[in-house]
């Protein structure tokens, strides 16, 4: 890898001897920009205002006030569970890729001085899809919200199931929301958060179970894919079908948030439930 | 394959039916070489493939819910709707006996004939179904009433009407009700337990699957489409996917294994139902010893555990 790189040297490179920057060009209008520019703008495109997907952490440095983060259960192992040809192998393969060895991350940080428990799924990862690793850590940190007392937000953005591991991630839709209705039991408050795509076993879990449910603008919603769907029915689907205005239509968001508000609003209905005084007992404060 | 052997005992069977009804008993020479000859082109059947027992499990004389609440239950009495929106056809369920007791079944509906399945939509059942489903269950904690619930889908329903009224929404809601439900909640996989929408409704203390039920995480269709984007690949699926329920009690998810008539359930269901009465009647009287507050921990432990992750 390091040998390639060397041979592919920039004419930056070779003339300053300092790495060139790195830059990502945009999907929607090819323009690029900076990778710092693009983290320090919520992975909008400065040209176009195309979002791209946000990774794990920087949506978490995003809502999270400076130095108050703390992950939880990093060193999680994914094993493969029913001897699927090639997994472990691809497993690391991403692990080096990515620099993240599962598709959750789960931590405990602050919003504006509100303490709270956040998930956030990373598409890179076998695109978010939920294995029996990601099913333990939205669990354990969803009772780690619940003992605590902490307000929980998860951020969905997944294809549903990961199929290597058969049956065991189908179990992790029921262990995940049986964990979230606990703790709903206990009075504690779950803001799902939908990003793009959130679709398959995730959202028949714990990312329709929320008290809250806020989507970022176009992400695309649904139980079945859209290619599923189009393949069962013999038709092409309606225009901007599942997508999150729609489901917002349909009456499942309570709304659509614009990336460039998303901690202010967190902390607006984290505030409201703070506030209340029925979940005084919220240790959140 | 065994779709040949099958179909040659089914002719021989036939074969059989007529000499009986011609008035031939036992010791008709012929029957009995008939008989034989049977059993002879069922021996196939000893060892069986997944592909094989998918094929069994979701073959359409398959003894289906309405056949288990006939044979199983009395005074079956029918609740329809979600009370919200419509009535699901592909979610069937009530209120009946079982062994006298009041008991809440519900369950996928599959037909045996194409008319049928196709009025029970292949038993893929939509939000309405989910919700009825859950309708029933929250009236069965309330009342008291044990739930036994049927499972045979090849998924929930992908169509444009499901998702527009929360496909994932339901399925959702009924596995964080289920999961919190303080009466006895026994499961059945009976043929195919595909995906959210076999687990939508199977949130069991106990998961009973008979011995050529599969129970996965999505079809084998639904499997290869996704990982080799080739849905005829589900033969090279079925190998990998550990569905069988042999597999299942391996992963802790199935406590228990019905076993069936060689050749599938449709060759014997009557020998099936006594089996599976006494499985019903020995984990249903030992979980209504336990508490509610037993039983709901019971469950939660149950799911919890599945697919334990160390550190």
């Amino acid at each position: 890898m390091e040998k390639e790189v060397s041979k592919f040297k920039s004419v930056f490179e070779r003339i300053t001897g300092k790495v060139s920057p790195e830059y990502i060009t945009c999907k929607a209008c090819s323009r690029r920009a900076l990778k710092d520019v693009w983290e320090r703008n919520l992975s909008i495109c400065p040209t176009c205002g195309k979002y791209r997907p946000m990774t794990a952490h920087s949506r978490l440095r995003a809502i999270f006030d400076e130095g108050t983060m703390k992950e939880f259960n990093q060193d999680m192992i994914t094993t493969d569970k029913i001897d699927f040809p090639g997994y472990e192998a691809k497993v690391k393969q991403l692990e080096k890729k990515t620099g993240i060895n599962e598709s959750a991350v789960t931590a405990e940080g602050r919003i504006n001085g509100i303490h709270v428990v956040a998930v956030v799924l990373d598409t890179r990862f076998f695109m978010g899809s939920m294995s029996s690793v990601v099913g333990e850590k939205v669990t354990r940190a969803v009772e780690f919200a619940d003992i605590h007392r902490l307000p929980l937000i998860i951020f969905s953005a997944s294809g549903g199931a990961r199929m290597q591991e058969g049956i065991y991630s189908l179990m992790q839709m029921a262990k995940t929301s049986a964990a979230v209705e606990e703790f709903s039991e206990h009075g504690g408050l779950y803001i799902s958060y939908l990003t793009h795509p959130t679709t398959g076993g995730v959202t028949a879990s714990f990312a329709t179970l929320g008290d809250i449910t806020l989507a970022e603008p176009g992400a695309l919603i649904g139980f079945a894919g859209p290619r599923v769907i189009e393949q069962t029915i013999g038709q092409k689907l309606p225009k901007g079908f599942q997508r999150s205005e729609y489901l917002l239509k349909h009456g499942f968001i309570d709304k659509i948030v614009p990336r460039e508000q998303m901690k202010q609003t967190l902390y607006d209905v984290l505030k409201l439930h703070v506030d209340s005084r029925f979940t005084r007992r919220m240790d959140a404060i | 394959m065994i779709r040949d052997s099958l179909l040659e005992a089914e002719k021989i069977e036939s074969r059989i039916r007529e000499l009986r009804a011609e008035g031939k008993n036992e010791n008709d020479q012929e029957l009995l070489l008939l008989s034989i000859e049977k059993a002879k082109a069922l021996r196939p059947c000893t060892s069986l493939t997944p592909e094989d027992k998918v094929y069994l499990a979701r073959k359409i004389e398959r003894p289906h819910i309405d056949d288990f609440i006939e044979n199983l239950f009395t005074d079956f009495f029918e609740q329809k709707g979600d009370h919200l929106y419509d009535d699901d056809p592909a979610m069937y369920g009530g209120i009946a006996r079982f062994h006298g007791i009041p008991v809440t079944v519900l369950g996928h509906r599959k037909g045996h004939t194409a008319e049928t399945s196709a009025k029970y939509n292949f038993g893929m059942a939509k939000p309405e179904g989910y919700r009825k489903a859950l309708r029933l269950m929250k009236q069965a904690e309330k009342f008291d009433r044990p739930i036994i619930t049927f499972v045979d889908t090849p998924g929930a329903f992908p169509g444009i009407d499901a998702e527009e009224h929360g496909q994932g929404e339901a399925i959702a809601k009924n596995l964080a009700a289920m999961s919190r439900l303080r009466v006895p909640v026994i499961s059945v996989v009976t043929g195919e337990g595909s995906s959210g929408g076999a687990l939508g409704i199977c949130v069991a203390n106990k998961i009973l699957m008979l011995e050529y039920a599969i129970y996965s995480v999505l079809s084998p269709e639904g499997f290869a489409s996704i990982l080799w984007k080739d849905s005829s690949r589900h033969g090279e699926a079925c190998a990998i996917m550990k569905l069988t329920a042999d597999d299942l009690l391996d992963a802790g998810v199935a406590d228990e294994i019905i076993q069936e008539p060689l050749g599938g359930a449709q060759e014997n269901p009557k020998r099936l139902y006594g089996s599976l009465d006494m499985s019903l009647e020995k984990n249903l009287s030992h979980l209504m010893q336990m508490t509610p507050e037993q039983i709901l921990i019971d469950r939660k432990e149950k799911f919890r555990k599945i697919g334990a992750v160390s550190a």
